[in-house]
């Protein structure tokens, strides 16, 4: 799939997000749930703004110590008998991937969640070469039965669809007949499943956080789907971000508490799984082989930036679920498989700007995402940031809003020119104003006034009233 | 005490009344209000859009004009949450830098003033209305001020005051964003409209022009009756039934 998604053009998107009433609803709703959930959860654990700094400390750590931590966790992969590869590119992750399955012989894959396999585009490949890629995570799986329908949440891909269509993504799809009872479609999608977990030669996973004191991969689901892929195949190939570490295993309870809590609102999701390298002597279950493909991808471009910060990121989805504006226009419309605040901080940068331009613009700046962010990512500052490089860097602002920036810092640094302007104001508004309100502005006003009424200026500004008055005077 | 005021260019030029219920509020309680003349704009709107350059000419501007100033107050928390930015704004040059945290340290938001540095929540207004608050994001979460506008509000004589449905979420304002994004910030507008009308509220106070404007031109232009009111109005409203 590769990061990006959907249409090209960003404003086709948005309105297509704005016209689909059925993914608003569906939208607000799970972000209604959602959110109370975090509080509930957050207040549950008491102390939480704490907690927060804790993992914001955890992170900041891990990732100014990022090559020590990763060199930390290949040898002890490798120690216990794992095979650790560390891809620069999407391409070399992919090229990884196949050789293994070219080994294996393997002619399907089964899959738990993972986003950075989205990221690279892995199924694609996969399934080019000819081996078939399964996803088992309910929610991936209903979109890839509903012709690769991308995912527009990173923690509920399919959240932009109600029950009525998945029954009827089933229902075309694999012949279901059944109710559209949440438990019963489930029922339905896991007998699907079984015969393809017992049937598959390889299971790939994401990964959650690698533990790098003892090389080991942590899973976060509520499926327990990763348990199988990780359990049945002989092969394994776990696929993580190379900013998915954690030093030992005691971070890894606090953040894992703190991605529990923010995305689903549980103290603990179902299963949390531990793994550690391929079995061995006495082991019941997992998998001959274990491999490790650690995916910069870009990332490494960020390390040292003063976007670094982004590389903190849980994926818990916590600024997504309060995002006033992902509500409005869905995931999809993003274009890229991270969406909402984080996806619009972390795409024009594993991208680039120039597809991805308006990006830093989808957001008021309202810096609920902020206030949610679990470790604490200062994710409107750094959309600041983006507009800032877009502005200084990219200049790819157009030229009348520079010329408008421009004019603004004259007027707003000179106050003749200030108590000119804004006195003039009134007077330029005036043919547009009825009953104090201007309705239909010209120019510049247009895009506002197209919306919303605006007030016209008053006649007499407050600092004309202020100079005027008689010192402690009242004006009733 | 000597307050200088920071009126913001919004208040200035589309909501004179407002600078002037502040000025009155700050007077009946004591204070000693000053306008320094040469205050212009905070820069939020070439900051918010990425021109730093731009802003930190208006913000060396400003921080000379507060200067001699023993507290700045403004009526916006987005505003006052800008003026604390210069510090971070400013930080490549040191003796700019130390002049912008000392503006930001002695700059408050009204209703912050009020109840912090006056410790005043009674502050003697009457107004008998059925009104709800938005709460602005900028004043809540960049300034940390949540409870001080609830205080004041809970205690004026007659003010029967019906929290908003989801008012954690944006408005839709956002500066630029309203006109840029204008379709997404329109659908934000149509959702704090729906919302304040579940409250069957008469007025709807807020305590930042920028929001003001948005939600109450939103209204405005949808035909709904709910009358908009800045906080600083309310408090200096003292009404006889
Ligand atoms: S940016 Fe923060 S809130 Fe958003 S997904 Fe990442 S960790 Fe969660």
């Amino acid at each position: 799939m590769g990061i990006r998604i959907g249409e090209k053009e960003f404003d086709k998107r948005v309105e297509k997000g704005l016209a689909d009433s059925f993914m608003r609803s569906a939208v607000t709703e799970a972000q209604d749930r959602l959110r109370t959930g975090r509080l509930k959860a957050a207040e549950e654990l008491g102390d939480w703004e704490s907690w927060r700094d804790l993992g914001e400390e955890i992170r900041h750590h891990t990732m100014e110590n990022l090559d020590f931590y990763l060199q930390q966790l290949s040898e002890n992969v490798a120690k216990r008998g794992g095979h650790v590869f560390f891809a620069e590119t999407a391409e070399k992750a992919n090229e990884y991937i196949q050789q293994v399955v070219k080994e294996k012989q393997a002619k399907k894959v089964i899959k738990s969640k993972s986003m950075v396999t989205e990221e690279i585009g892995m199924n694609e490949a996969l399934e080019d070469n000819g081996c078939e890629v399964i996803e088992s995570d309910l929610g991936e799986y209903i979109l890839q039965m509903d012709d690769q329908d991308p995912p527009s949440h990173i923690v509920a891909p399919a959240l932009h669809k109600n029950k009525a269509q998945i029954r009827d993504v089933f229902r075309d799809k694999k012949g279901y007949v059944n109710n559209d009872i949440p438990e019963e479609m489930t029922r339905f999608a896991r007998e699907q499943l079984r015969n393809e977990f017992l049937s598959a030669d390889i299971g790939i996973t994401g990964c959650n956080f690698a533990v790098a004191e003892s090389g080991s991969i942590s899973l976060v689901t509520n499926e327990g789907n990763a348990r199988l892929v990780s359990a049945l195949p002989k092969t394994q190939i776990t696929v993580m971000g190379m900013e998915r570490i954690v030093p030992t295993w005691e971070e890894l309870d606090v953040l894992v508490s703190l991605l529990c809590r923010s995305a689903v609102g549980q103290k603990l999701t179902s299963y949390i799984t531990g793994l550690t390298g391929p079995k061995e002597d006495g082991d019941v279950d997992g998998p001959d082989e274990f491999h490790l493909v650690i995916v910069d991808n870009g990332r490494s471009n960020i390390l040292g930036t003063e976007f670094q910060e982004a590389l903190h990121c849980i994926r818990c989805a916590a600024c997504i679920n309060v995002c006033p504006v992902y509500s409005h226009i869905g995931g999809h419309a993003y274009g890229s498989i991270y969406p909402g605040p984080i996806g619009a901080v972390l795409t024009p940068l594993l991208d680039e700007y120039e597809n991805n331009k308006e990006l830093p613009y989808a957001s008021s700046l309202c810096a609920a995402c902020t206030e949610a962010c679990p470790v604490k990512i200062p994710l409107h500052e750094l959309l600041i940031k983006h507009r800032q490089k877009i502005v200084e860097e990219a200049k790819k602002t157009e030229a009348s809003e520079r010329f408008a920036m421009k004019a603004f810092e004259w007027v707003a640094s000179t106050p003749s020119l200030y108590n000119m302007g804004s006195k003039a104001a009134s007077l330029a508004m005036s043919p547009f104003t009825k009953e104090g309100n201007i309705s239909k502005g010209p120019g510049p006003l247009k895009p506002w006034t197209e919306i919303r009424d605006l007030p016209a200026p008053g006649k007499e500004r407050f600092r004309d009233w202020y100079n005027k008055r008689e010192k402690g005077g009242r004006r009733k | 005490m000597k307050v200088s005021l920071f009126v913001t260019c919004l208040t200035d030029i589309f909501y004179p009344e407002v600078g002037k219920d502040t000025v009155e509020l700050l007077e009946r309680l004591g204070c000693e209000v000053d306008f320094p003349e040469s205050q212009t704009c905070c820069g939020q709107p070439a900051f918010n859009s990425g021109y730093h350059k731009e802003s930190i000419k208006v913000a060396k501007h400003m921080v000379k004009t507060f200067e001699g100033s023993d507290y700045v107050v403004t009526p916006s928390g987005s505003c006052a949450a800008m003026l604390k930015e210069y510090e971070k704004l400013l930080a490549d040059d040191q003796a700019w830098q130390e002049k912008a945290r000392a503006l930001g340290e002695k700059t408050y938001e009204l209703t912050e003033f009020l109840v912090d540095v006056l410790n005043e929540e009674d502050v003697g207004a009457a107004f008998h209305a059925k009104a709800t608050y938005h709460t602005s994001c900028h004043m809540t979460r960049l300034l940390g001020v949540k409870d001080a506008p609830v205080k004041l509000l809970s205690k004026v004589e007659g003010l029967d005051l019906t929290s908003l449905p989801h008012g954690y979420d944006c408005c839709g304002f956002g500066g630029t964003f309203s006109v840029k994004m204008a379709l997404i910030s329109e659908q934000m507008a149509d959702a704090k409209v729906k919302h304040i009308e579940e409250t069957d509220a008469d007025v709807l106070i807020g305590a930042d022009a920028g929001c003001l404007m948005n939600i109450g031109g939103r209204l405005r232009r949808k035909g709904k009756p709910v009358k908009v009111m800045h906080i600083a109005q309310v408090l200096n409203r003292k009404e006889k039934r």
